[in-house]
C-alpha cells in the first residue's frame, strides 16, 4: 500500500517535470519585449473606458451622471464576458457563412488557446485580451449619441446584440487574415487601429439610434449644460494617454512600426486640439475647454486608421482637417436639430471618415512600393483611395442598416427610450436608485 | 406684493418652470434644498434599506404683484402635483407679504420693480 503510494508520487513528479519541459520549449518563442508592450497596451486601452465614462459623464446633467458613466462601465462587464465566450471566435476564427463572420471552436470560451504563442512572439491570451478592449469601447462610444434618454436594460440588450451582429463581423472583415476587406486592393483597406471598425461603426450606429429615439425632453429649446467639465477634461486626458495603447499597441509588436504609430498619435491629437480652439476662437471668440477636449478626440479618431502609414506631417494635417470637418459637422447638427447628445456621430463618425479617406494622401512611400510589389505592377494613391472609399461605404451602410434592424426589433420587447417620468427624474434615480452628487445637499 | 415660496419635487422642476413660463411668470429664483415633511422614502445601499433623514427638494421663490398671486399659485399647483390627484411629498407653497422690492440697476421701488 505504502509502496504503491510512493510509485504514484513518483509518476506524478515525472509527469510534472515532463510537462514543465514542454512549456519551456514553447516559452522560447516568446518575445518578452513585444509581450511586455502588448500587456501595457491592453491596460492602456482598458483605461480608455473609464476615461470615456468620465468624458461623457461630465457632459450630461447632474441627474444623469451615474447612468451615463454606467453606460461605459457596464460595457466592460457585458462585452468582456461575451468576448471570451464567442466574440474572439467570431472576429478571428475562419470564415463561415460566406465570410459574414469567423468561427473557430478552439476560441469558444478561449478553451483551446491555453498554451498558444502567436508568430509575433506574444501569448495568444494577450492578443485576445488586447482585441477584447476594442470590442468594449466601441459600443460604449455609441452611448454618447443617445445619452440622457435611454432605458438601462434596453441599452444592455442593445450593446450585446450590436456587438455580436455589427462589431464582430466588421472586425472580422477588416482585421482577420481571411476577412474580405483585409484583402481588398493591393495590400488591403488601411485601418490600422480601428477607424472603420471602431469609430465609423460606433458613430454611424449612434446617429441611427439617436434619430430612432428622437430628442431629449426640451431639446433644443431648454438649455442642457454639462454638470462637471472637470471630470470631462480628466476623461479626455485619460483617453489621450490610453490612445497610445490603442494605436501603438495595434502594431502587435514592439519595434519600428510601434514608434511610428505612437508619434503619429501624439502629433494628430495635439494638432487637432489646437486647430479646434483656433477655429472656435475665430468663430465665437473664446477657446473653450470642451473645444480643446473635442479637438483632442477628433485628432485621435482621425489618426486611428492612419497611424501605421502616415508620417508626422501627415498626422498633423489629418488632425487639423478632422477638427475642421467635425466642428463644421456639429454646426450643421445644430441647424438640422437632431439630438446627437454628446456628438458621438459628429466626432467619431465624421472624424473616422475623415481619417480613413484622407489618410490616402499621406501614406509613406515605402508602403506604396510594397503595395505595388504585392499587386505586381503599379499602385497609386487613387487606386488606394478607391479601396478606402469602398471600405468606408461598406462600414457605414452595414452599421446603419444593422443598427436600425436591431433597434426596431428590440424596441418591440423593451421600450428603448426612457419614459417621460424616468427621463425627468434622471437616469440615476430611475434605473440605479442612486445620486451622483449627494454632497450638494445636506443629507 | 407677495413672496411666493414653493417647495417641490426635484423631478417636477422642468414641468413647473414650463407652466410658469406659459403663465408669463419668468422671473424666478431656484435652489436645491433638503428637508423633511410627511414623505418617507426608502433607498437601497448595498442591499440594505435605509431611510434618509433629509430628502432633496427644489425651492422656488417668486416675488409677484397681488394680481398675479393666483395665476402663479395655480400654475405651480397644476404642474407640481403628481399623477393627477397628488402624492405625499409633492411639496408646499408659502405666501408671505413682501414689504419692498428694489431693482438694483435703477433703484426704482415697489410693484414696477418686480
Amino acid at each position: 500500500m505504502r509502496n504503491s503510494g510512493k510509485k504514484y508520487l513518483l509518476i506524478m513528479m515525472l509527469l510534472f517535470i515532463s510537462s514543465t519541459g514542454l512549456f519551456a520549449a514553447d516559452n522560447t518563442h516568446i518575445d518578452s519585449g513585444a509581450t511586455a508592450w502588448m500587456l501595457t497596451s491592453t491596460a492602456l486601452v482598458l483605461l480608455m473606458v473609464p476615461g470615456l465614462a468620465m468624458f461623457y459623464g461630465g457632459l450630461v446633467r447632474s441627474k444623469n451622471v451615474l447612468g451615463t458613466i454606467m453606460h461605459s462601465f457596464v460595457a466592460m462587464g457585458i462585452i468582456s464576458v461575451l468576448w471570451v465566450i464567442v466574440g474572439y471566435s467570431m472576429c478571428f476564427g475562419k470564415n463561415i457563412l460566406g465570410g459574414w463572420f469567423g468561427w473557430n471552436s478552439d476560441y469558444f470560451f478561449l478553451k483551446g488557446i491555453d498554451t498558444n504563442i502567436l508568430d509575433a512572439g506574444i501569448p495568444e491570451y494577450v492578443f485576445t485580451m488586447f482585441q477584447g478592449k476594442f470590442a468594449i469601447i466601441t459600443p460604449a462610444l455609441i452611448a454618447g449619441a443617445f445619452a440622457e434618454r435611454v432605458n438601462f436594460k434596453a441599452y444592455c440588450f442593445f450593446i450585446t446584440i450590436w456587438s455580436l451582429l455589427v462589431y464582430n463581423p466588421l472586425c472580422h472583415w477588416v482585421w482577420a487574415s481571411d476577412g474580405f476587406l483585409f484583402h481588398l486592393g493591393a495590400k488591403g483597406a488601411i485601418d490600422f487601429a480601428g477607424g472603420t471598425v471602431v469609430h465609423i461603426s460606433a458613430g454611424v450606429s449612434g446617429l441611427v439610434a439617436a434619430l430612432f429615439l428622437g430628442s431629449r425632453r426640451g431639446y433644443p429649446y431648454q438649455v442642457i449644460r454639462p454638470n462637471n467639465m472637470v471630470i470631462t477634461m480628466l476623461g479626455a486626458g485619460l483617453l489621450w494617454v490610453g490612445w497610445f495603447g490603442f494605436n501603438a499597441g495595434s502594431s502587435v509588436s514592439s519595434g519600428l512600426s510601434t514608434a511610428q504609430a505612437l508619434t503619429a498619435t501624439q502629433v494628430a491629437a495635439a494638432s487637432g486640439a489646437l486647430s479646434w480652439i483656433l477655429i472656435e476662437s475665430m468663430h465665437q471668440g473664446k477657446a473653450t475647454a470642451l473645444g480643446f477636449a473635442s479637438g483632442i478626440l477628433a485628432g485621435l479618431v482621425a489618426v486611428t486608421p492612419a497611424a501605421g502609414v502616415v508620417q508626422p506631417y501627415g498626422a498633423m494635417i489629418l488632425g487639423f482637417l478632422a477638427s475642421f470637418v467635425c466642428y463644421s459637422a456639429i454646426q450643421v447638427k445644430n441647424k438640422l436639430g437632431y439630438d446627437d447628445s454628446l456628438d458621438a456621430f459628429g466626432i467619431h463618425g465624421v472624424g473616422g471618415v475623415v481619417g480613413a479617406i484622407l489618410l490616402t494622401f499621406f501614406i509613406r512611400p515605402s508602403w506604396m512600393h510594397e503595395a505595388a510589389a504585392a499587386v505586381g505592377g503599379k499602385w497609386n494613391l487613387w487606386n488606394q483611395l478607391g479601396v478606402q472609399g469602398l471600405a468606408v461605404t461598406i462600414a457605414i451602410v452595414y452599421a446603419a442598416v444593422m443598427t436600425f434592424i436591431i433597434i426596431s426589433i428590440l424596441n418591440k420587447f423593451i421600450k428603448f427610450k426612457s419614459t417621460e417620468t424616468d427621463e425627468m427624474a434622471g437616469l440615476d434615480r430611475s434605473y440605479h436608485g442612486e445620486r451622483g452628487y449627494g454632497m450638494l445637499n445636506p443629507s | 406684493m407677495k413672496l411666493i415660496t414653493a417647495i417641490i419635487r426635484e423631478v417636477q422642476l422642468d414641468k413647473v418652470r414650463e407652466a410658469l413660463i406659459e403663465a408669463d411668470i419668468k422671473r424666478i429664483t431656484v435652489s436645491r434644498v433638503s428637508g423633511h415633511g410627511q414623505q418617507r422614502i426608502e433607498e437601497m445601499y448595498r442591499g440594505q434599506i435605509i431611510v434618509p433623514d433629509l430628502i432633496p427638494k427644489i425651492r422656488i421663490e417668486i416675488g409677484v404683484n397681488d394680481a398675479f398671486v393666483d395665476i402663479t399659485v395655480n400654475a405651480i399647483l397644476k404642474a407640481a402635483r403628481t399623477n393627477g390627484e397628488g402624492n405625499v411629498g409633492d411639496g408646499k407653497i408659502f405666501i408671505s407679504p413682501l414689504e419692498e422690492c428694489i431693482r438694483i440697476r435703477t433703484g426704482e421701488r415697489g410693484g414696477t420693480a418686480i
